[in-house]
């Protein structure tokens, strides 16, 4: 595959949550690509669908109460939501792999972290018990663990050393696409810049690409090739690092950048964002960041499509429409 | 120089666990002067949350006294405790878990009023209730709502206007934003300024966010494994942090910016385990500065430059990187 393709094409991808109390809608019309050895930070705060999107591209949405109405989701040339579950399966774990936020819960209690390592190698690699055992081992060397401690349990280690196992099993099979949800946010910061360092070199040896979500503005300066804003289930702005951290146009961007503290700003006043996010069953009509936008106008009523406002930085609002 | 509302002399809890006796704070003193905002920062397990707990008596030090306004409030019976935590309130982490669930938002806010017995009238009550919540930023129409129907940002509004009911001149701030998400957590911020400003406040704010504590901290004390490391003002200390483990804290930080690369010192391993830590320095396991001297004599804080005290044998040493 060549460098420019896209690895990964999401395409007009919508995820409804039924429910009792009214249709969330988590996702909707979304798009996204990620080109090969490319990372991309997906940002957002809680209930922006970030998650959701990423757990459709695994394929591990609930259903009920999720339902995906329209969209396609292209990895590697195949369709991925007109997959079988059984073909699934096999590029789960071997090409896409997944971090969870906690690794206290996405360990399993009762298997050594060695036998849980093995277990990913053997489900996509015909070798022998042997010989998974002896990668599991090369594979906790790799994210810095001593190979005699494949025989530990999970709880013997710290939260630190967990999500290295986490991560030593996520990068087993040599993935094409590692998607990191919120990865160090359990973390203390002196674990979380080991990890991060781990996570950056291990992608640069392998050149896997990666999808990083994250509320953390400092971790996407720090690791992220492109970045994509979520808010309330859309794309609302994306970019390289440098248009997002330069030259943000969405009012949201603009205040989330507002919101943070920054360590380095002599004197700081936060500016923070009015309001908060809207009811997920009841979006508001148009732009559905209007209602906190300071910047909001008559025209907003209507919404604004996802326009290029520069090569390769894509903003949604009407402000930017007369611009371009 | 304001007098301090808080002296803290050679505060020490011990836990007795199965394994030994676990350090959770171990010899700490410092002192907080009325109006400031002291950031206690530090990792997980570092002791931050049980020095504010020990500050308002809600644990009982293994050793130690505390002097709010003068009065060593580890002698005060538990009448005159009582009394004296009207003038002292907490502010826990987790809304939802520190908020009633079967109490509306009214019921909270009021309970303090009504343990206390501050009113004799109804009428003077309510008023007092929705004064509170007016100043936390509470709409009216969320007085009959229950902790469930809201958002965290709002929960922590109802936190902060209960703590606020007696009056109080001095309040423990537990990670009051790490729950929250990041437009949220600037509105509460900017509240829990404006509040201090408008009463006259003092606090004691806890968190592992090194960005939130420079934002909202006259000064800051760095905790290490039960001990403290560094207390400096806060511009002073991100200008130019002293102590080993404060330099690599802060280089640990993203900046979320892209036009800034700083240089990261990454510390080896773990934190170590804090029972039944071992004599000298509680970090020279992982420090770069690291002697012999250190790992036989536990280093006292001492007062390099005015207003800055650090704990560590070779500071001079480790200021000159």
């Amino acid at each position: 595959m060549s460098e420019n393709q896209n690895l990964l094409e999401i395409k007009d991808l919508s995820v409804q949550y039924v429910t009792v109390d009214g249709t969330v809608h988590a996702v909707e019309n979304l798009n996204l690509t990620l080109k090969a050895g490319e990372t991309l930070g997906l940002v957002g705060e809680t209930g922006a669908g970030k998650t959701t999107t990423v757990k459709a591209v695994m394929g591990i949405l609930p259903t009920p109460p999720a339902k995906v109405p329209n969209g396609e989701i292209i990895f590697d040339g195949r369709a991925l939501n007109r997959l079988s579950a059984k073909e699934m399966r096999k590029i789960r774990g071997k090409q896409i792999s997944m971090i969870f936020q906690d690794p206290m819960t996405s360990l399993n209690p009762v298997m050594t972290v060695g036998e849980q390592i093995e277990e990913a190698i053997r489900l996509h690699n015909r070798i022998s018990r042997r010989e998974a055992a002896k990668r599991a081992c090369d594979m906790l060397e790799t994210v810095g663990i001593k190979a005699e401690r494949a025989g530990d349990y999970p709880h013997q280690f710290s939260g630190g050393m967990k999500q290295r196992v986490v991560i030593a099993m996520a990068l087993a099979c040599s993935p094409k696409l590692l998607i990191a949800d919120e990865p160090t946010t359990a973390l203390d910061v002196t674990i979380q810049a080991q990890v991060l360092e781990l996570m950056k070199r291990l992608k640069n040896d392998m050149n896997t690409s990666m999808i990083m979500i994250t509320h953390d503005l400092g971790i996407v300066a720090e690791i992220c090739d492109r970045v994509a804003i979520m808010y309330a289930g859309e794309i609302v702005e994306s970019g390289t690092r440098e248009h997002i951290f330069h030259r943000a146009a969405h009012p949201y961007t603009q205040g989330l950048f507002g919101c943070i503290p920054n360590m380095l700003d002599e004197e700081c006043r936060l500016i923070p964002i009015q309001g908060m996010m809207p009811d997920p069953t009841d979006l508001p009509e148009g732009c559905r960041f209007r209602p906190r936008c300071p910047h909001a106008c008559d025209r907003c009523a209507q919404g604004a499509p996802l326009i290029e406002i520069e090569p390769g930085h894509q903003v949604k609002c009407v402000l930017c429409e007369k611009e371009a | 120089m304001a007098e301090n509302i808080l002296e803290i002399r050679g505060l020490k809890k011990y836990f007795p666990t199965k394994a030994g006796l676990l350090h959770a704070v171990d010899d700490v003193s410092f002192d907080i002067a009325h109006g400031e905002t002291l950031g206690l920062v530090g990792e997980s397990g570092c002791g931050k949350s049980t020095i504010g707990r020990l500050t308002l008596r809600l644990l009982e030090p293994t050793d130690g006294q505390v002097f709010f306004e003068g009065t060593n409030i580890m002698q005060l019976d538990r009448k005159s405790m009582r009394q004296m935590r009207r003038k002292m309130q907490i502010v826990f982490q987790d809304p939802y878990a520190s908020l009633d669930s079967r109490k509306s938002v009214f019921e909270s806010i009021g309970e303090p009023l009504r343990v206390q017995r501050i009113y004799s009238s109804k009428a003077d009550y309510e008023k007092r209730v929705y004064e509170l919540m007016d100043m936390a930023g509470l709409a009216h129409r969320f007085a009959n709502a229950y902790p469930h129907e809201l958002d965290g940002g709002r929960r922590q509004r109802v936190g902060i206007a209960r703590a606020l009911a007696l009056n109080p001149s001095f309040m423990v701030l537990d990670e009051p934003v790490s729950a929250l998400d990041v437009s949220i957590q600037a509105q509460v911020l900017n509240l829990m300024e404006q509040l201090q400003k408008d009463l006259g406040l003092t606090y004691l704010f806890i968190s592992h966010d090194l960005g939130v504590v420079k934002y909202i901290s006259t000064n800051i004390a760095v905790m290490y494994l039960g001990v403290m490391v560094e207390k400096a003002p806060s511009k002073a200390l991100f200008e130019r942090p002293l102590h080993p483990y404060t330099q690599a804290l802060l280089s640990a930080v993203p900046i979320p910016s892209i036009d800034v690369h700083q240089e990261r010192i990454v510390l080896e391993g773990d934190v170590p385990s804090p029972i039944d830590p071992k004599p000298g320095c509680r970090f020279a396991g992982r420090c770069r500065y690291c002697r012999q001297r250190c790992r036989e004599e536990t280093p006292e804080m001492r007062e390099i430059e005015p207003g800055r005290f650090v704990a560590c044998h070779f500071v001079e040493e480790a200021a000159k990187a």
